[in-house]
């Protein structure tokens, strides 16, 4: 156990200080001292995605990230996709699409899903795989996944038009 | 666990020098936190190189590019001048694990892990990267082929770190490529990696490297491969001699990815593909 330090970062736009030890990974950090328990742990080791969040824009693993990294940097979790309280596209259409049982792995697939659509706001269904390939669901499959991103692109094109 | 996040490679350095427990280098983190998770490692000290402003950014430079240790491979991806002059390299770089994983890992990160299948490494050592060293008595450039000793093993002594690699210039009508072998698409780790690079002369190759991965203890500088193809305009004849040479330059294992023999002969078929790829770059004409 190390000593705790204490960190000054933003998560979804608002500062957050907290203080956590020198070796806890970011995941634990978000979850247990920030209360933000959208991500979600699986695997623990970079594999399974259900941790995604954004630093500084980057999409990354909040359990191969340490706590202690974030002092100074911009986090962004699932909690941030809401706008006043509605839903953003992306999940919506989850919902719409059936594109979740569990849901364990959703928050990852909804971050990770609205990093591809920033960068690429008509990627091909080839485009999503790649890009998910980060992302592992064990229930719903990919399928109804990939339309979801794919509605939500279109949704999200659309209303950039008007 | 104490972490430092230092604003300069010296101050870097005398951390890691004056450590006397274990100490390591936090860059990407994509191997450092997965081996602390597992355990079979318990660091006294990490010291973070992403404050380091010589370490966080891709340079032009007269002599070609320098890229920081801390730079991720997704920062590769977008660094045009970079992917046009070695698009092999970033190619490389870009193969590995997922776009989480690419956020944060580096180059110089899967240098140090020394993984006798690190995807960027064989494509580096073709390209003619060098490692800048800093340590204590001072900075260091070798080829990236003298980094890695063995599985895991490196030859930077204690307190040294990686500051950057260099990339040359490309002499004009260069070419790079490289191609793995993995079961699935992405997300998967090499059976057999081959980076190439060539530079053409009159529409024949005039000079060439041609380095091997995931088929020896590491990745390998293949010269009998590079005179095979030396003084050719990348005939059926070069081409075949090429995947000899390769064959031949092989000390593989068997595992669960691949058999031994198997990547033997796989060897040969990717640097084939690739040497074609590398050629067409350069912009030779079969």
């Amino acid at each position: 156990m190390s000593n705790a330090v204490l960190v000054s970062t933003t998560i979804n736009g608002d500062t957050v200080e907290f203080a956590c030890p020198a070796d806890e990974v970011l995941l634990d950090s978000l979850r247990d001292r920030v209360g933000l328990t959208g991500v979600k742990e699986g695997c623990g080791t970079g594999d399974c995605g259900a941790c995604s969040v954004t630093l500084d824009g980057e999409l990354v693993c909040s359990c191969l990230v340490l706590g202690v990294e974030a002092d100074g940097r911009a986090i962004g979790t699932v909690e941030g996709l809401t706008e006043n309280g509605d839903l953003h596209p992306l999940q919506q259409n989850f919902i719409d699409h059936a594109a979740l049982q569990c849901g364990i792995c959703t928050p990852g697939f909804l971050v990770a899903a609205k990093a591809l659509l920033d960068r690429n706001p008509n990627p091909t269904e080839t485009e999503i795989r790649y890009a998910l390939a980060g992302n592992l669901c064990r229930c719903t499959g990919y399928d109804k996944i990939v339309r979801a991103v794919q509605a939500s692109a279109k949704d999200l094109r659309k209303a950039k038009k008007r | 666990m104490r972490y430092e996040s230092p604003a300069s490679t010296k101050e870097a350095v005398a951390l890691l020098a004056q450590e006397k427990g274990s100490a390591f280098v936090l860059a990407g983190g994509t191997d450092l936190l997965v081996r602390m998770k597992a355990e079979l490692i318990e660091p006294d000290l990490v010291v973070d190189i992403k404050r380091i402003p010589a370490m966080t950014d891709i340079r032009v430079t007269e002599k070609g590019f320098r890229i920081g240790a801390a730079v991720s491979a997704a920062q590769l991806g977008r660094h045009k001048a970079l992917c046009k002059a070695w698009p092999g390299v970033v190619e490389a770089a870009n193969l590995i694990g997922s776009d989480q994983i690419q956020g944060r890992c580096t180059v110089v990160g899967n240098l140090c892990n020394a993984s006798p299948a690190a995807d960027s490494v064989p494509a580096l050592v073709a390209a003619g990267a060098k490692a800048v060293i800093v340590g204590r008595n001072g900075r260091r450039t070798v080829p990236v082929e003298k980094v890695i000793t063995g599985p895991g093993r490196t030859s930077l002594e204690k307190g040294e770190v990686i500051e950057a690699l260099t990339l040359p210039k490309p002499a004009s009508r260069t070419g790079d490529a490289y191609l793995r072998f993995t079961p699935r698409t992405e997300m998967d780790i090499a059976v057999v990696g081959v980076g190439i690079s060539l530079a053409l002369e009159r529409g024949t190759v005039k000079k060439a490297r041609v380095c091997l991965g995931a088929v020896a203890p590491t990745p390998i500088l293949v010269p009998a491969a590079a005179r095979a193809l030396i003084g050719s305009k990348l005939d059926d004849v070069a081409l075949a001699r090429l995947a000899t040479a390769c064959s031949a330059a092989c000390n593989p294992i068997d595992d669960k990815r691949g058999t031994a023999a198997y990547r033997i002969r796989v060897a040969g078929v990717l640097a084939r593909r690739a040497a074609t790829i590398a050629f067409q770059r350069a912009g030779g004409k079969a």
